[in-house]
């Protein structure tokens, strides 16, 4: 970005002609730079902005900060001469940072190990590596049928009233980094409220990993405007700590929906033409610009992880702050209302949800050789039975085929007991071995997505289901939440990884 | 090389000789001629324009003035950086330029130089195998230069100049030579012939032309006037190339997909609009169909998508075999890649300068496959270009223009006969892929292209939510080339070709209506007959419509096992029907058997087709004849015959493919 800002010179210009909301128009301004740092003086207060329109005559500036009680005429304004930069390092874990990267913990400011544009550079795509390092998270949901990958991008759909912070509080505590590499934990809250960080905060200090982590907070109380920068901020320290510091980051981004609301905002103050439900026409590029920022590049050793939180308005998924998202993002978990209210932790729906870079994550030498099989079968007996179970609604169960009410049977079991897994961490050989028990129930007619090879093997090598049922008591349950019905039918036992092996 | 390269353009292309047609024509505000095609990387700018300065920056948009010499769609340098932008309008002595970069750190008052010549595409050999941005700058080489991200202000040719070519000349002193003509040829790829064509708008004697071993940006030929030939030359990308004539679509452009070449073909030269909501399956098909269609050439355009995926296809490509050619696939395909990222006027020139490059190797003689994922992110580019313009809206914000611009986009895909000599025959097939917001396709992108396809292959998510892939919709899809392409298909796969597809058509339609009934009283209260159509219809869109990009085995369909899985699924219908009729009752019936062998059909790789067809076709036989206990022991002992195979992990190794060719998964696992 910017290479001629060699020797930024801070000019200083008293009176703005015009003010409206967080935008100032200054005349007479000479060689301001589109997206040129300034700060605003008003009536003792300084604030920062940015030069959004650089004109000859006309110049215009977001304030980022509440405009409330500037006086233009008192204006003063500072022109610092270089674009947007914040500090980045490794010092930096460990802190807690506003949405502009100013201290909140009552520590000096980080000095830092460089100065990074906010806005970041776009990574050529020739030298990206292609995600396909299986990110074990401990939910079976997620590591079975939605496999995260190192450098993916995933967001989370939550709805109102859904636990979509928590599924990330979840995975940030489970997540491992399989052979012990350093390893760093982001959180960004946009626009979520301090009991929600909080929330966020505990688990990720109980976990211990707050060391290797770094909060950027930008809560509803904050001013607009930050929201915007604050995943930027975030993401400029992300990639530093990935791409130079050699670290697997994981950047959890919560709320995505109060950035796209403040993004609203702000077009709307400079009178930019609305597109879809009043949001900006260029909101999926401006999104882009922050998910397009996980990744894995050639020759270096780190990798940028996202998951982003999503909450869908009014449940409703083709909203378009979740509908710009799902086209950028590799894939999306979804939650559910309906299992959310059965009690089950973590409440994703497997059916809408979807991990683009699966495929990439998982087989032999990464999950097991038969996983994309065994998806597969699931995926399609879970939906025959929520099909059939939404039939047997209208017209009584006694008025289904028996693959159906089979299939229904098994959705309620695979709700109940795959998806379902309260908090307990489940291992990838624990959640195949659990896929592959409730699938065993159904004759293998009704089975025809698992090849007959597939079968061969696990003939051999697992002996009859009907032995291994047995075991099924000796399920090792950790349910920390203590909440009822969350943990009840877990069934977490290490299944001597006899399915794990390739 | 560039300046070689400008020379010979400039030479090559005199102002007058280049119609002002395509982009220009569709803007009404300023009558300039385009200027005329050099090379991608302009010479510095022209005494006169140098006086230019900035005046005001808003986003991708910079204003300058004075610019009264400039012309519409001329290529200009932007700010002390010199990034790459377009004059998109003219008003008095002041200009509006769309920059391809990101203009944070712009100033006004910093100069402006135009280049005197419209944004290009440079043709030539050494575009196979390459990964070029919107605007043609080769990626890989300006890594070299920038490390791993993109700085704003990077310039390298696209063709890289340090290369040389073994010419093999087609003409000789003394010959006539016109526009289009082949002058000669070079090896691009090994087995790859690059048909080194005269620029069309070059003609004259040949005074002098070489052999053999030439640098990439050499002087090949000189005609009497004194013109220089290279081998490659310029052209403007929004200008499509001229051809002698344009021919009708009579032959289907064969996918390998089931659903697709059987259901809803397209000719080659035709155009596909491909829409559906996220996680429909979009980029899995422009993929599978970049990897296993049968094109000499894939020109695959990112436009506005993500770069994980980019970085998917490097990855998988180049260890791809083409079965019909035994190369890399890589060495067919060109990538041109903007991804969402990446700056958005650039994203918006990106489909133009694909779409040169097709028209190109087409007019080499080639039957090339173009993909576009997605046409809504060029289109969206196209309304954030227009907002800034403060232009005025149309639906949703989009230029009334749209639909104007996107049928002069579609209608440079065809079926012609090149101009110039020897006769060549070429095809650009165009499969554009679009992303309705909320999978809705009442909006405007979708609805502008259904005025102008020939076939819709329409995603559902639905469909997808149950794994049905590809999930095209078969009651909303179609295809206006079936009439056309029948003949074609009666004579390489048999006369009953039309009549599966109307009876499988047929039954698809039965089974949704059953299926409404269904759900409102209940499968048990269906008829027998009518559960029978359920059940097989079940099977024909898992066997027949179902197809997984990911195994090896079924990737890619032969016409020949699509076919028999069609015919075999419609005739164990009518043998069961056939059975009701004589008494029978259907739960009696075990049809499980036969299900399980024609799912082994589908997984099966083309090598088995044959045997285990006729496998499935015995069982269909004994359903009739047999008493249903002695039927398990036979069916093993029939199954174990038809797959003389193992049933171990090493069965599933890629056949119909190609043997060197590892599934994603295999090349995962090496990693």
């Amino acid at each position: 970005m910017s290479h001629h800002d060699v020797h930024p010179l801070p000019r200083i210009y008293r009176g703005v002609f015009a003010a409206a909301g967080p935008l100032l128009y200054l005349t007479g301004v000479r060689r301001a730079k589109l997206g040129e740092w300034v700060s605003v003086r008003s009536v003792g207060q300084t604030r920062r902005g940015q030069v959004i329109d650089a004109g000859e005559e006309v110049t215009v500036i977001q304030v980022l900060e509440e405009t409330l009680g500037l006086r233009p005429g008192e204006t003063e304004v500072v022109m610092s001469g270089t674009t947007a930069r914040v500090v980045v390092g490794r010092e930096l874990l460990g802190r807690i940072l506003s949405g502009t990267g100013a201290p909140l913990d009552g520590l000096p400011a980080p000095v830092g190990e460089d100065l990074r544009p906010i806005w970041g550079e776009p990574l050529n795509p020739a030298r990206r590596t292609r995600p396909g390092d299986f990110v074990e998270t401990g939910v079976s949901a997620i590591d079975g049928m939605n496999t995260l990958v190192r450098g993916q991008k995933l967001p989370v759909f939550s709805g109102p009233g859904l636990p979509g912070l928590q599924l990330a509080a979840e995975i940030v505590e489970k997540a491992r980094a399989p052979r012990g590499e350093p390893f760093a934990v982001i959180f960004v809250g946009v626009g979520i409220t301090a009991r929600e960080t909080q929330l966020f905060l505990d688990r990720f200090k109980g976990s211990g990993a707050s060391e290797w982590g770094v909060v950027y907070l930008s809560e509803a109380r904050d001013p607009t405007i930050e929201r915007l920068l604050a995943p930027r901020v975030a993401l400029a320290e992300a990639e530093f700590l990935a791409f130079d510091a050699g670290m697997h980051v994981l950047v959890v981004i919560a709320d995505m929906t109060y950035y796209c609301e403040a993004l609203r905002e702000i077009a709307t103050a400079r009178e930019e033409i609305p597109g879809r439900r009043g949001y900006p026409g260029y909101m999926y590029t401006d999104l882009a610009g922050i998910f397009e920022r996980a990744g894995v590049v050639q020759g270096r050793e780190g990798s940028l992880t996202q998951i982003p939180i999503v909450t869908m308005p009014d449940n409703d998924i083709t909203h378009p702050i979740p509908d710009l998202t799902g086209y950028i993002t590799e894939g999306q978990l979804v939650l559910s209302g309906d299992l959310h209210r059965k009690g089950v932790f973590p409440p994703v729906d497997v059916l809408p949800s979807l991990s683009r870079l699966m495929n990439a994550g998982i087989g032999p030498g990464k999950t097991a050789p038969e996983h994309r099989e065994w998806a597969n079968q699931l995926y399609a007996v879970y939906a025959r039975g929520r099909e059939a179970r939404m039939m047997a609604a209208v017209v009584g169960e006694s008025g289904l085929g028996d693959p159906d009410r089979r299939a229904m049977d098994f959705a309620d079991r695979f709700e109940r007991e795959f998806i379902g897994q309260g908090r307990a961490r489940r291992d990838i050989a624990a959640t195949l071995e659990l896929g592959w028990r409730l699938l065993e129930r159904l004759p293998r007619e009704d089975l025809l997505r698992i090849s007959d090879a597939t079968w061969a093997v696990r003939d051999t090598a697992g002996g009859d289901a009907t032995v291994r049922d047995a075991t099924v008591g000796d399920a090792t349950v950790r349910d920390a939440t203590g909440r009822d019905g969350a943990g009840r039918d877990e069934a977490a036992r290490s299944a001597e990884g006899t399915e794990a092996s390739p | 090389m560039s300046r070689d390269r400008d020379t010979a353009a400039d030479a090559a292309s005199p102002a007058d000789a280049v119609p002002a047609r395509g982009a220009a024509a569709t803007k009404a505000s300023a009558p300039s001629e385009p200027p005329p095609a050099t090379s991608i990387a302009p010479p510095p700018a022209t005494s006169a324009a140098c006086a230019a300065r900035l005046i005001r920056i808003t986003g991708s948009l910079a204003v300058a003035r004075p610019l009264r010499e400039a012309a519409l769609y001329e290529l200009a340098r932007v700010g002390e950086q010199g990034l790459l932008g377009e004059v998109i309008r003219l008003d008095g002595d002041v200009g509006t330029i769309q920059v391809y970069e990101d203009t944070s750190g712009l100033a006004a008052g910093e100069p402006v130089a135009l280049t005197g010549s419209a944004l290009t595409a440079a043709l030539g050999p050494g575009l196979l195998g390459s990964i070029v941005d919107g605007v043609g700058r080769p990626l890989s080489r300006l890594a070299q230069e920038s490390g791993d991200f993109l700085r704003a202000g990077l310039t390298a040719p696209t063709l890289d100049p340090s290369a040389s070519w073994v010419f093999s000349p087609g003409v000789a002193p003394g010959d006539l030579v016109e526009g289009g003509d082949v002058l000669g040829e070079v090896e691009e790829r090994s087995g790859f012939t690059h048909r080194i064509l005269i620029p069309p708008d070059v003609g004259g004697r040949i005074a002098e032309i070489s052999e053999g071993e030439v640098s990439a940006d050499a002087v090949v030929a000189v005609l009497e006037d004194g013109t220089p030939l290279y081998l490659g030359h310029a052209w403007p990308v929004r200008q499509p190339r001229p051809v002698s004539r344009r021919l009708p679509s009579d032959r289907p452009f064969v996918t390998g997909q089931r659903v697709f070449d059987f259901l809803f073909p397209v000719a080659e030269g035709g155009t596909v609009a491909v829409p559906g909501g996220f996680g429909t399956g979009k980029t899995v098909i422009e993929q599978t169909l970049a990897k296993y269609a049968a094109a000499d050439v894939v020109v695959y355009v990112g436009c506005g998508e993500r770069g994980n995926e980019m970085a998917e296809v490097l990855n998988e490509f180049p260890s791809l075999i083409d079965p019909r050619t035994g190369l890399s696939i890589m060495d067919r395909t060109i990538l041109v890649v903007n991804t969402s990222n990446m700056p958005v006027a650039a994203r918006e020139a990106s489909v133009y300068l694909g779409m040169t490059y097709a028209e190109y190797y087409r007019d080499m003689g080639y039957g090339v496959a173009l993909m576009a994922d997605s046409l809504s992110r060029w289109a969206e580019a196209l309304r954030e270009l227009s907002s800034r313009l403060q232009e005025m809206p149309g639906e949703e914000g989009y230029p009334t223009y749209l639909g104007n611009r996107m049928g002069a986009f579609y209608e440079r895909a065809g079926r012609v006969i090149a101009a110039g000599r020897p006769e060549r025959t070429g095809a650009v097939t165009f499969i554009g892929a679009i992303s309705p917001p909320g999978g809705d396709f009442s909006e405007p992108v979708t609805q502008a292209a259904l005025r102008v396809i020939g076939g819709l292959w329409a995603l559902d998510a639905g469909l997808a939510h149950q794994r049905q892939f590809p999930a095209v919709d078969w009651e909303v899809s179609y295809s206006l080339y079936m009439d056309a392409l029948a003949p074609w298909f009666v004579e390489r796969c048999g006369a009953d070709w039309p009549e599966l597809r109307a009876a499988v058509l047929e039954l698809l339609q039965r089974d949704r209506e059953l299926r409404d009934i269904a759900g409102l009283v209940g499968v048990e209260a269906l008829q027998d007959t009518d559960r029978v159509v359920l059940d097989v219809a079940a099977l024909v869109r898992e066997t027949l419509l179902g197809q997984s990009a990911y195994d090896p085995n079924d990737a890619v369909s032969p016409l020949e096992k699509t076919k028999a899985l069609a015919a075999l699924s419609l005739s164990l219908h009518r043998t069961i029907l056939r059975l009701l009729e004589e008494g029978a009752a259907y739960e009696e019936l075990d049809i499980a058997a036969a299900r399980h062998a024609l799912f082994s059909l589908r997984n099966s790789g083309s090598a088995d087709v044959e045997a285990r067809a006729l496998n499935v076709e015995r069982l269909i036989a004994a359903l009739g004849t047999k008493e249903p206990e002695g039927e398990g022991a036979e069916v093993a002992a029939l199954e174990e015959a038809a797959t003389p195979e193992s049933p171990t992990p090493e069965s599933l190794a890629p056949e119909s493919l190609a043997p060197e060719s590892p599934t994603p998964e295999d090349g995962e696992a090496e990693v």
